[in-house]
Order: C-alpha cells, then structure tokens, then sequence
C-alpha cells in the first residue's frame, strides 16, 4: 500500500509532528509485490509546501520518504487549506496512495478534512495506531476525549484519510527502528518533485495572511501567560512580584477562590470553577493548593507551573514543573534574572 | 445576521472516563450532560454578533431528545431559536452529521430568513473528528476556516483570526461562510436566571433527519494505561530559578 | 510519596472537617500515633466539607444539635475562621409567621439572640429582598459563616506539630480487617489496608461522610446513612456586591416556605435548595476522584429540578437575581448525609469491637462531634450530652438500605419543613408489630412509632367515653397544640384511674444478664442494690462516669444468677450496647436479647387486682404480692410473668408471656376487666398524663447527662457499699446542694393576647416574672422538658428544672409560648407526686 503524508516545515526543517506523522505513515507501508504501484516498490511520498530549496530531502529520507513532492510558492502561495487540500488530492494519482496521513495539527487536520470532503471519503483523526485487515479496511486506534479514551474502529475509504495525534507516536528514523519495524528501509535521499495542482478559483477563497504580531489587550480568558496567586501569596500586600512578573512575560494575574473569598483581590481576577476558565500557554501557580474547583479553571493551560512549599500539595499532581520553596523569595528572583537577560 | 450554532451534547467527564461493560459507549450513569466547549463560546459569539449586529441567533443539534437540554442552555443565553435534529437512536459520523446540517440549512433558505453564518466548534469534545464544519462548507459550497480564536463580522464579510505555531493566520471572506471557533475566543457568558426562565418556556423546533452508514465505523472504547504525571521538580527556592528561565525559554515564553 | 505507618493507636479514615477535628482532639488529649487516611488530597479530598455552602445558624430544636452547633461555632471562632454575617428567615405564610414565633422561643430557651421583626426591618438588613413577598422574619443576629477547609487544615496541623498524627493522603482504604476475639464475641479490628500500605490497629474510625456506610461494611458494619443530594447554585457577579469586602457583608436569608436559602459568597449569591425530589445516590455509586468533572460529591446540576426554585428566588430579590449580567456561574447536586431521624451517628458501632463512627455531621456540628467522640473514645463523658446521636441507637431494621432511604426521602423535603414535635413518619410502616396489633386496629387505634415498633397512642373505641368525662377533657382548640394529639387520652387517663386500663408495652426492650458474674456486672452499672432476694423488682438508674444518666430501667432478679432488664424501645438498643460494653472479658456473664421473644401487657388500675383475681388461682392480694415483686403466675392456662410495679400510680402489673401466647393472655385480661370497665389505654397516658401527674421523670427528658440524682430528686437515703460506674461522681453530687430542682409547675392561665387558649408542647423557656430567662448556677437554662394535660389534677402541667431560688411551691413564674408568656406557678418542688402524694393508689 503506497502511502502519502502531508509535511509541514519549518525553519528547522520539518516540524516535530510531522516527523511522527511520518513515523506513523511509514508503518502503514506495505507491499511490494509485482503489479503494486511504484513498480513494485511501495512508496511513501512526502508532500510540503512552499520553495523547493526547503524541502529537507536527506531528513525525509532518513524517514523513510521514498519520494517527496513539493507545491511551490509561485503556484500555490501561503497557507490555503482548501487548495492544499486539492493539491494532495491531484497527488492520490501520481503516487497512487491508498492512505494520506497528516499530523493531527490545526493544519493537518484542517487539510485532510477538505480532503475528506473533496473525495467523500471519512476520515479518522488523531490516530495512535493502525493496521491493514484481511478485507482491506484499515483497523486504527484513535484518541478521543483528547486522549482519555481510545476508539478502536474500522475505517473503510479510498484513500484511507488518517491524522495522527501528535503525542502518542514518537518520531523514529529508519535506522534508528528495528529492522522489520518500517518496511520502506531504504535511507537514500528521495527525489523532490515540484508538483502543479489542478486549482479551482473557489479553492483559493480562504487563504491565510500570516503575521508574527500577537493580539494586544490581555484579558485573563485569552491571556498567554497567566501568574496565578493563592493563599500562599498571604495578603493583599503580596501580589507586587506577581504582577511584575505578569506584565514581564506579557501575562495577567489570576488567583484562586480563597483570595477573593478575603478581599485580597478583586472577583475578577478568580481562576476556577466559579471564576474564568483560562487556557494559556503558561499558568504559573504560585501558593496555589490545587483544589478541585481551580483546577477545573486551569486545567487546560499548556504548561502548568508550580511554585508552591509543600511538595505534597495536589496541584504538584496536575503540573508539568515545580519550584519547592517559598513564592514570596522565588518570585522576586525570578523577575530579577528575567530582567537581568533583558 | 442570521447565524446558526451547531452545539452537541456530550457528558461532563472528569480526569478519568468509565466505559459502560459492553465497550460501546461512555458510562453516563453518574455524569451530567453540556454543550462541548469550543460550541459553548460559538453560542457566546453568535450571541454578541447579534448584540452589536441585530439578528437572530439559531441554535442546532443533532442528537437524543434530551439534547433540547443543550439547546435551552444555549437559550439561555441568549440564543434565539432552537432546532432539535432527532438522531433517531442512530450512530451519526462526521459525514450524516453534515449533511443533516446542510439540509437544515436549505430547508431555513427556501422557508425563512437565510443563515448568513454558521458557527461550530473547532472539535467535538467526545468524538473529535476535527471536519464537521467544512464537510458542511463543502455541502453548502460555502468557505470555511477552523480553529479561530479571534472573529470580526461586518455586514457582509469575515475576518478571522486564529494563533499557529507563534505566528497569528488571518483569514479575510464573504458571507456566508462557515467559522468553526476554539475556546479562548471569548469568555462565555453564564445563564441569567431571567433567561434560564426563558429558555425553559421556549419551543423547541424539531425534525428528522436522513441518517447515513459512515466508513468509520466504532468498534470499541477503551481507556488507555498511562498514569497521570507528577510534577517535574526543577528545584528548591532561588536555587530553581536559573532552571526555570531556561524552561520559561524553552517553552517559548521569552520570546 | 507517603510514608504509610504500619502500626497506628487508631486509623481516623476522612479528613473532612470531622476527622480533621477528631484528630486534633484527640492529640489534645494526649493520643499519639495518630494516622488520618483519606483517598483525596488536602486539604479538599473531595467530600462534603469542600462544597459546603459553611453557614450556621445557631437555633434548633434539639438540645444536643444546639449544643453540638454552639461548640462548634466557638471552635471556628477560636480558630479564626468564623465571620459574623447574621442570618433572617423569612415568613410568606401566616403559619410559618407562627413558627418563627415558635423557633425565637425556642432561641431563648437556649439563650440564643432571636427576635422577630417585621417585613420593613427584614428588608432594612437585607436591602435587596421584596418586602411586599414576606409576612415577617425572625432575625438571629449570631449567624456566621465559617472556612471550614480552613479550619480542618488548621486542626490536622496542630495535631501533627504536636507530633501525634501522621496524615497519609492519596491513599484510599480497602479494607478493615477484624478477627473474632472482641468482647461478647464480636469481631475486633486489627488492622486498616489501604492502597499505601497496611496499618495495624485496634481502633478504627469512620468519618467518611457519604462514604461512611461503604467503609464501615469493609468491617463487617452497618452505618444507617444515606447520601443524598442537595442543589445549590452560585449566582454572580452580584453588581452590589462588587464594593464589598471579604466573604459576606449581608445577612443570610432562609425562604423558608420556598425550601430555600440565600447566602453572600464573595461576588456570588449562592443559592441552595431543599425543595426539589429526593436524589438519593447509594454511596457505591459515588464517582471516583478521576472520574468526577468536579470533585465525587459535586455531581452533575440537573437543571430541571432546580427550575421550579429559581422563579421563587427572583420573587424574592428580583433586582438582585434578576440581573442579566449576574450568571449562574456554579450549580451541583451537592451530596450531603442524611440518617433516619437526622441525627449524625457517633460512637463505637455496635457490631464490631473497636470501629467507631463520626458521622453524618454537617458544617455546623463537625469541630464539636470531633470533640465529643475524642472524649468519648478517651473514656470520658463527652461535654455535649450525644445520647441522641448514639449510632447504638438502631435496630437492626432500621439499619436496612430501604428503611434509611425510605425516611431520607421523606425527610429530605422537611429541613426547612414546620414539623411538629409529635409528627410521625410515613414510610417504613409498620414493622414492629405487637401479637395483639390486629385486636388494637379494630378497636381504632391511632398508632405512634417509636424505634420501629406501632404502639397505640389513643384508641377510637374510647370515644364514647368523652361524653361521661366531659368537663374533664382539657380540649385544645389549637390547630398546632391538637395535632398528633386526642382527647380522647384523657378520657383514656381518667377511665383507668376511676376503673383500669389495659396498656400494650410490646415496645419495651428485655433483655437477660445470666451467669455467675451476672450479679457483678448488673451491680456495677445500677445505682440501685440489685443484690436482693430473687423475686424482687428495682427501678434503677445507670449513670455515666461523671454522674450524668445513662440510663433508667427496671430489673428483675429471676434467680441467683440471672437477671431480666426491661427499658423503654427508643432506648433499648443503646442500653444493651452499654451492657454489652461492660460484660466481662472472661464469658463469666451474658447477655441474652429477650425483645423479641417476650411480650408486655400491663394492666393497672384501682380494679387491677379484681380483674388479675378473677383469672388466676394465684393469690394476687397486697400481701401474697407486694409491690416491687415479679413471680409466674398463671392465667388462662398461661404461665405470666408478673411484675407489681407502676409507670402511672395505679395499682396493677406488667404481665410479659412469649410473644405467641400475648394474644391470648390479652383476651383473657379483656374478657374478664369488661365488667370491671377495663379500658384498652394508649401510650398518651403510659408516657404523658398518667406519668407527668405523678411526676415521674423521662429518660431524654427529665434524666440526660446534664443533669444528676440530686437534681432530678431521685436520691435515696443510702447509697450501696457496692462500686458502680458513677459513684464518685454521685457522692460528691450528693455532697452539695443542687444547682437546680426538678420541678413540676402548674399552667395557670392559657390565654393568649389573641385567639385560642394555649397549650405548651415542651421545649419552652420558663422565665420570672419580669420575662428574665431562669439560668441556674451551672449555666443550665429553665425549660419544660415534659408537658402534658393532668387530667385527674385538672391542669395543664410542665415538668422543669429550676434554680434553687424558684424551686419551692407557690413560685410563680412564666413560660413562652410562641412568643407569648403564660403565668405558671410550681406545684411541686422534687419528686412528690402532684396526683395521690403518698402513692397510696400504687401500694393499696
């Protein structure tokens, strides 16, 4: 089975779960046999876009790309989900794909659902495994309810459509698998081929302007970055460093329901069940317990942070990172070595 | 600005879901029902496009007949009008939940004020399919952008904005036009208790829909092994700090 | 991550509010090795105390849940983390006007600021309510809200600064192991297994909340507990609240007539309801920690039920709620506990040796039920008298699934509820019923339960005897003073005092102490000398270490080693656990349970003895049985046990046969009394009327640990040579003039400023002459524990006890009566009988 998979780049090359994507793909190669497409070798194309130059072809080699295609930007400029769409769907009958993966990214998903609808195939989203059954339909294993639950499904399409859920596969090299883990074992630099898509006006109705500029006017429901104070902060008179360190990371202050409770600051402010829940790349928790109802408004930031002095406090079990000590010498540290890089 | 909201009922789950002993379903027995969240600020957005825009905003579902609860959620919160698609006890993929909306659709432009916009949430909170809304804006023939975070509508056009990978993506298109959003976009309201009581004495429009077979087809549920972490400890009292830069800059908010 | 001790002097499982004060209690009282084990984090693991709405309102009925409350306020006040908000409960009825009138009353016996006042001053404390909705309200100045996570923290890390507790979180118990070498051959606990290791202990204690009943079964134990769930939602952000600061600023209100309360959160007006359908959720439904999206006892909001509530909210404080800006940000069906009589279950459960239980307490009573069981644990007499909260208290029907959930759904909708101080249960009947039951329906008996059993309050058959005793009824035209109430027991009263009256006593507890330390172990619990010729009957007290009652109950010595204790059905599962308790460890003496297996009919009257003469060959004069005397004696081809003693100062006995032939020896009794004008006489009369004009004390009434011998006037000349539990305490209570005197009083007048006359119920402050409240030299405030018609005395009569300076005959006084003062002057000082002084009825 000859497989395609979307790939996204970056100034580093190819992003990290594009790379899993492939890892992913890799394994759904099979085949071989005479009469297979790709004359008897089974292919795993690589499809990106943007400028040819771009395309790391060694690094999809070394992931098993047998050979990679590219849309420049001179035919299909910028992010357009819908004519990238069309672009992979020109490439079903070039590369003969039975499957088309993409990493279960905004990008990914998006552009393998406008194929999904271009083709009127179904597709599975955030698949952490699959495999081909006797009858030809693909057994897959996907996330759902963001990872707490697996389905075990059939999926039954020409092309397959499969995104792959960007933390349950890890990205392995051909070289660096065991030997009969990808089938596609030949580590030779894939031949990039520049590909014009057959676009229709309508295809290119969304297009995407890209800026590096990021929205102003921090609210604590939108915010990046969110400083959180609890009880630990101890009164009104604590929350200067947090503040300080808020508007250093270009964040907001957010607290726990006790600190309202006391007066310590306004209700606005609460982070939590009865209060606003936040969902920003940092939330730095700081003499925060971690009670049940606060978590429910925190739970979805990013990264979870703590800085807090009970090594056994519940939130140190919801967190990615902590800092044991004491916030009130933590803190002013901190925001003095963050001035200090400036 | 006629806008319609495609909300779904789903359960309210915790850290950890049961699975009912068949393997089919998830054990609802001990859980409470919502509108999935990324939908619950499309009700809020719609609901401030009318408060500036006039207009009315439609709320849909495809679902039980206790779905109407989701919709008198959404009522009450402003929403205007609620449409209960009866699932009629079938399994209802990405692929029928979309043409049942693209047939509620028609069915409004041909009897009523069309829809100039349709808003979903970016993913299910249960199934996550991650297409509903474009396989909609295809049925339709409508453009269609996912994910976005940030949304300006003027009488006749859309600018939506969404974040990705550092950068900020603008997507600018006429109406109509379908938007699915992500949670962040707004804070959603909570239901007044003035319009909770409305909600409950609204009617509630209903119909039937066309159910179709899918080509992903559910096997089975199961709940995966992996704990849940434990904080990496990165160290005590200032001793952590030079640690913590370094992570604050690896997570890339120094920059 | 926890350090799991493998050896613990008692595990306290939960770390709610009550563990967290039991644990601490305990460390104060010298406990060490300490391990509180609970499956949640800290300081919210996750049960109830993390979602209480944490307010208090001091008044209730209860003596004991007053008390509890009180102490408990003072411990969250000690710990800093009580605020002042004051509380009103609002009147939309005229009868709920009433009851506010009657729960002021009721304040002020216990010394707790209350007053009603009027729509205006209601809506002068709490500005946002419409006054034109309310008739009234009662204002309870001293009502607060509390921290209680706060305070729980605060308890648990004294005691483990103290070095005594260690607290091991995240582990959840899975099972208690016992082996069965306990006392009376009960399993005893040996060790607690949780998921962070085994602990090996000899005590174990239970305070779980919701949980409870689950954890205790792991023992081999039944907690009657039922979780159950209680709305709330918190509304905000409220625009008035905005400026203020802290926690609350405004008064609590209780809508009372709506099932509802409105209480200040911050920015938020939270919003709790008891008016929807009872939820019950059995406590193996409970979602885990994980699998809760809130926490496992923050279920799922299920709007409709609340629905009906929110209409009446905004009625209220329409502006206030009404605000479109204002969400309802926060709703759960909160899971709390509810019992069967809706008291929390305290102390050393009955089945198991060494399992103790704290639970079923709310916010309100916790930091006090952690003192009282830690006293209690300790060997000491808890400060608070929890007799009523014994968790002993059940019998084994009681303890059912079905029976505890039955009385939680009817309960549930009466926490706000006007429930009468006679008013019976509906559900779970009957199951206790007497052999003769089916005669007692046919002759109209109205039916009282008392600890599972039906007993005949009054009978319809007995209606026609109001038209001889009429003038002599004492009728109340009051709705409130005539429900669960007829005058037909007075009819009743004064038929078996002109003739006799045949009485039902199935209810009463029996049980035998045999063996050759049955005399040792009978003699260490009594006041009484039991050490007397077999044949013979003692009415005795039980006192607690610290001189308190414990209990009271006649016994009958059979034979030289064998002893037959008969006491009241309410307490006698409690009595038995107290013997239980005090059997030897060697088997030398036991304890044999008799309740069901005999059945008590009592005949008394002047015409008794006739009645009894007339069917048996047994010489039944004074001489040939005195009183205070039991012997066999046959009836009707029966073989009766025969007790000459007396509840109601007539001459007569109580027969006990095995509950199969107690049909036939009631037909004998009845077929030979009618033409002596036998009655069949309910329990208004065996427990009230006939009691009261003799005044004869009440246990739970009159005899609670609060009080003592001296006080009751229950002394006798002599005490026994012989050790008893009590004695010392006893001694120096005798040594000294009591600080009150149990009193019996006389209603002089029952006239109110307006409508019908009234009559007191019990409970109700007895004040001077000026409207002061009585309080004696101890602190104990002056109120009518019993009351009831005397209709032989021709007066209404209360029972109380009273300083020393009050105590003497010809006393006028007054008591509060829904607000009203009534002019009352004391009969009797002591224990003289108002009715027949010189018991001449009783040993004719």
């Amino acid at each position: 089975m000859n497989v395609l998979c979307l790939v996204e780049l970056d100034d580093a090359g190819v992003t990290d779960a594009s790379l899993r994507a492939l890892t992913f793909a890799r394994s759904l190669v099979t085949g071989g046999a005479p009469g297979d497409p790709g004359g008897g070798r089974p292919v795993l194309a690589a499809v990106a876009f943007g400028p040819a130059d771009r395309v790391p072809a060694s690094l999809l080699g070394r992931y098993g790309v047998t050979e990679a295609y590219v849309i420049e930007p001179a035919t299909l400029d910028g992010y357009a989900p819908q004519a990238w769409a069309r672009s992979l769907e020109g490439l079903l009958g070039v590369t003969l794909a039975a499957a088309v993966v993409a990493a279960g990214t905004d990008c990914g998903s998006e552009v393998l659902a406008h194929l999904g609808a271009l083709t009127g195939q179904p597709m599975a989203a955030n698949c952490i495994a699959a495999s081909r059954a006797a009858d030809g339909t693909l057994a897959v294993s996907r996330q759902r309810w963001a990872g707490l639950l697996i389905e075990d499904a059939t999926l039954e399409g020409m092309p397959a459509l499969l995104t792959v859920a960007t933390d349950a596969v890890p990205p392995v090299p051909v070289d660096a698998a065991p030997v009969d883990a990808g089938a596609a074992g030949d580590t030779a630099d894939p031949p990039v081929r520049v590909h014009e898509p057959d676009l229709d006006p309508a295809d290119l109705r969304v297009r995407a302007t890209v800026s590096a500029g990021r929205e102003g006017g921090v609210s604590l429901a939108t915010a990046r970055v969110v400083v959180g104070g609890g009880r630990g902060v101890g009164g009104p008179d604590g929350f200067a460093p947090l503040e300080e360190l808020a508007s250093l990371l270009g964040g907001v202050v957010g607290v726990s329901r006790v600190v309202t409770s006391q007066g310590w600051r306004p209700h606005t402010q609460q982070v939590g069940q009865t209060g606003t829940k936040i969902t920003p790349e940092l939330y730095l928790a700081c003499g925060i317990s971690g009670a049940i109802q606060h978590m429910a408004g925190c739970g979805s930031a990013r990264n979870i942070v703590v800085v807090n002095t009970d090594p056994s406090a519940p939130i140190l079990s919801r967190a990615d990172y902590a800092v044991i000590g004491d916030l009130a010498e933590v803190i002013p540290a901190l925001v003095a070595a963050l001035k200090d890089r400036r | 600005m006629e806008i319609a909201v495609c909300v779904k009922r789903v359960p309210q789950v915790g850290g950890r879901i049961v699975v009912t002993p068949d393997g089919q379903d998830v054990d609802t027995r001990m859980s409470g029902f919502a509108i999935s969240p990324h939908e619950e600020c499309a009700v809020e957005e719609a609901v401030q496009i009318t408060e500036r825009l006039g207009g009315t905003v439609s709320v849909l579902t495809l679902g039980p007949a206790e779905a109407a609860d989701q919709l008198r959620d959404a009522l009450a919160l402003g929403a205007h009008r609620a449409v209960l698609l009866e699932a009629g006890g079938h399994a209802w993929g990405p692929a029928g939940t979309a043409a049942a909306i693209v047939a509620e659709v028609r069915r409004r432009s041909a009897e009523g004020p069309a829809y100039d916009l349709l808003l979903l949430g970016n993913e299910a909170a249960d199934t996550g399919d991650y297409q509903v809304g474009i396989r909609v804006a295809h049925g339709l023939g409508w453009p269609c952008a996912t994910g976005i975070k940030q949304l300006e509508v003027t009488g006749d056009a859309v600018r939506a904005r969404r974040e990705y990978r550092g950068h900020e993506e603008t997507f600018e298109f006429g109406l109509p036009a379908v938007i699915t959003v992500k949670e962040g976009i707004n804070l959603p309201r909570y239901p007044s208790l003035p319009g909770r009581l409305r909600a409950k004495r609204a009617a509630v429009e209903q119909y039937q829909p066309q159910w179709q077979p899918e080509g992903l087809r559910t096997r089975g549920l199961r709940v995966p092994d992996q704990p849940r972490q434990q904080a990496t400890v990165l160290g005590t009292g200032t001793d952590a700090v030079p640690a913590l830069v370094r992570l604050l800059d690896e997570l890339g908010i120094l920059k | 991550m926890n350090d799991t001790p493998g050896r613990a002097s008692a595990v306290i499982v939960g770390a709610g509010i009550v563990g967290n004060s039991l644990a601490c209690h305990l460390a104060r009282l010298g406990w060490r090795d300490l391990v509180l084990v609970d499956k949640g984090p800290m300081p919210n693991p996750g049960g109830s105390t993390g979602h209480a709405s944490n307010f208090i309102f001091p008044i209730e009925y209860s003596k004991m849940m007053m008390e509890l409350t009180r102490d408990s306020t003072e411990q969250y006040q000690e710990l800093g983390v009580f605020t002042q908000s004051g509380g009103v409960e609002v009147a939309r009825t005229q009868v709920r006007m009433d009851e506010l009138r009657r729960r002021c009353t009721a304040a002020k016996a216990w010394g707790i600021p209350a007053e009603v006042i009027s729509p205006a001053e209601v809506a002068k404390l709490v500005p946002y309510l419409d006054e034109s909705v309310i008739l009234g309200g009662a204002y309870f100045p001293t009502v607060g809200v509390v921290d209680s996570l706060r305070a729980g923290t605060l308890m648990r890390e004294e005691a483990q600064r103290s070095g005594a507790l260690q607290v091991v979180a995240g582990a959840e118990v899975l099972g208690i192991d016992t082996s069965g070498r306990g006392r009376n051959g009960r399993p005893k606990i040996t060790s607690v297994r949780t998921t962070a290791g085994e602990i090996e202990t000899s005590i174990c204690v239970i305070c779980c909340g919701v949980w409870s009943p689950r954890i205790a079964r792991m023992a081999g134990a039944r907690l009657p507990l039922t979780p159950i769930v209680h709305q709330m939602i918190s509304v905000g952000p409220i625009a008035l609240f905005a400026g203020t600061q802290g926690e609350i600023t405004y008064p609590i209100v209780r809508d009372v007539d709506t099932n509802m309360y409105e209480r200040q959160h911050g920015g938020d007006m939270e919003v709790g309801s008891y008016a929807h359908r009872p939820i019950i959720v059995p406590p193996d439904d409970i979602p885990s920690i994980e699998e809760s999206a809130l926490s496992p006892t923050e279920l799922p909001f299920t709007a409709d039920d609340f629905d009906p509530q929110l209409a009446e909210a905004l009625e209220l404080m329409p502006e206030l709620l009404g605000d479109e800006k204002a969400g309802i940000r926060y709703a759960i069906n909160g899971l709390i506990s509810m019992t069967p009589d809706g008291h929390p279950l305290l102390g050393p459960a009955p089945e198991v040796d060494g399992l103790w239980s704290a639970a079923a307490s709310w916010i309100k009573e916790g930091p006090g039920v952690g003192r009282v069981v830690a006293e209690w644990m300790s060997g000491q007499v808890p400060t608070v008298d929890v007799d009523e909260a014994n968790v002993a208290r059940f019998y084994p029907s009681q303890r059912t699934v079905a029976h505890v959930q039955a009385r939680a759904r009817e309960g549930f909708n009466k926490m706000y509820g006007i429930v009468h101080p006679a008013e019976q249960w509906e559900s779970g009947r009957p199951v206790r019923v007497s052999p003769v039951y089916d005669r007692e329906r046919e002759l109209g008996a109205v039916f009282f339960e008392t600890a599972g059993w039906e007993r005949p309050y009054w009978y319809a058959s007995n209606e026609s005897l109001q038209e001889r005793y009429a003038g002599r009824l004492m009728p109340r035209d009051a709705e409130w003073d005539a429900r669960w109430w007829s005058p037909v027991i007075n009819a009743e009263h004064l038929a078996m005092r002109d003739a006799c009256g045949l009485v039902d006593l199935s209810a009463f507890a029996i049980f035998d102490v045999t063996g050759p330390s049955a005399l040792d172990v009978v003699q260490s619990l009594a006041v009484a000398q039991l050490d007397v010729a077999p044949g013979r009957v003692v009415y005795t007290s039980l006192l607690d270490e610290r001189g308190g009652f414990k209990a009271d109950l006649t016994v009958m010595r059979l034979g030289r080693e064998r002893f037959r204790v008969v006491t009241g059905g309410a307490t006698g599962q409690a009595d038995l656990a107290w013997f239980a308790e005090h059997l030897p460890a060697d088997g030398t003496a036991a304890l044999a349970d008799q309740t069901s297996a005999q059945v008590t009919i009592g005949l008394w009257g002047p015409r008794a003895r006739d009645v009894l003469q007339s069917v048996t060959r047994d010489d039944v004069s004074h001489a040939g049985f005195p009183f205070a005397t039991c012997r066999e004696v046959e009836i009707a081809g029966l073989s009766v046990l025969a007790s000459r003693i007396s509840y109601v100062g007539e001459l007569g006995w109580e027969l006990h046969v095995p509950v199969e032939q107690g049909g036939k020896l009631w037909d004998a009794l009845w077929a030979a009394g009618t033409p002596h004008g036998l009655v069949p006489v309910g329990i208004g009369v065996y427990g009230t009327t006939g009691r009261l004009e003799k005044g004869y004390r009440a246990f739970g009434n009159e005899l609670t640990a609060d009080y003592t011998l001296v006080e009751a006037g229950m002394t006798r000349p002599k005490v026994k040579a012989q050790p008893f539990i009590g004695k010392e305490a006893y001694l120096a209570q005798r040594a000294e003039p009591p600080a009150a005197v149990l009193c019996t009083l006389t209603v002089d007048d029952h006239t109110p400023p307006s409508g019908p006359a009234r009559y007191m119920l019990g409970g109700e402050p007895i004040l001077s002459p000026a409207g002061e409240r009585l309080v004696d030299a101890k602190g104990r405030p002056s109120y009518v524990t019993s009351a009831g018609s005397g209709p032989s005395v021709g007066r209404h009569l209360l029972l109380a006890y009273l300083p020393p300076a009050q105590a003497s005959v010809g006393t006028r006084l007054q008591v509060e009566c829904f607000g009203d003062a009534y002019p009352v002057t004391v009969a009797v000082a002591g224990a003289t009988p108002l009715f027949d002084p010189d018991n001449a009825r009783i040993r004719s």
